[in-house]
């Protein structure tokens, strides 16, 4: 694994001089952005933004998913996480973070050459739980995982 | 920006791997300026796609509550080596950004 520690060391450096860089088309229009939700993302409480992802529908409990992330994260500001699953037709995964200023984290939308299992970096506001949700066969299940963080990565 | 982005595809022994990460600041938008106390504006990814030989594979939604610099792994079927991955993204500031990459 001493590779992706090289790259993860590389991209913390590189962080601060792109950040200038990306100023630079600060005011590029975007019409693509029509299919993101926006509203969802802007839901300030889980329930809302449920609502405006994945619809009224409240998912079951499933013991066949997994979210893999630590224990204990020193740093909120990037906490991995991985969710796995092993329903079928699997259409969607979305990550929330209940106490966060916006729970939902993020969505990942499958075709069906994908393996059910996706691993990114998300920030946490405090300790919580990391709920992960995902539709399968037109159903939604979820599953949790308790995380404790000792420093808070949402600012404010 | 020929450094935005890495992107890592290989062939697994079962299937096909890809590890990427996106350099970008990914702000939430709540965060302030210690010096001026103004708000510094929210600017992160919203949306990746990720395609194999051109097909959508992968669709990622975004908010700012994805850590700077994202990481995204993942595996999928179907593909073999010396076939062709994209990755492109887009930003809620208009920034956008691809790379391409060689599964090995």
């Amino acid at each position: 694994m001493d590779t992706m520690r090289r790259i993860i060391l590389k991209a913390t450096m590189a962080g601060g001089t792109l950040a200038v860089a990306a100023g630079a088309n600060l005011l590029t229009p975007s019409s693509v952005l029509a299919a993101w939700p926006a509203k969802a993302f802007e839901a300030t409480k889980m329930d809302a933004a449920m609502d405006l992802l994945t619809g009224k529908d409240r998912p079951e409990e499933s013991a066949d998913i997994t979210v893999v992330a630590p224990d204990i994260a020193e740093n909120g500001a990037v906490v991995s996480v991985k969710v796995t699953t092993t329903l079928p037709k699997v259409e969607s995964i979305s990550v929330y973070v209940p106490v966060n200023s916006f729970p939902l984290s993020a969505s990942y939308i499958l075709s069906n050459q994908m393996e059910t299992a996706i691993a990114g970096r998300i920030k946490m506001a405090k300790t919580a739980d990391i709920v992960a949700i995902v539709k399968s066969n037109g159903k939604l299940y979820t599953a949790k995982k308790g995380v404790k963080v000792t420093l808070g990565g949402c600012g404010g | 920006m020929a450094r935005d982005m890495k992107i890592r595809a290989w062939d697994n022994g079962k299937n096909t791997s890809i590890k990427a990460i996106i350099f970008h600041p990914m702000e939430t938008g709540l965060r302030k300026d210690k010096k001026t106390g103004k708000k510094i504006p929210g600017h992160y990814i919203t949306e990746v796609n990720c395609e194999h030989n051109g097909k959508n594979i992968l669709t990622c939604l975004w908010g700012p509550g994805v850590s700077k610099n994202p990481f995204l792994s993942f595996d999928f079927n179907g593909a073999k080596k010396g076939d062709k991955i994209k990755i492109s993204w887009l930003d809620n500031q208009g920034g956008k950004g691809d790379s391409s990459a060689t599964i090995s």
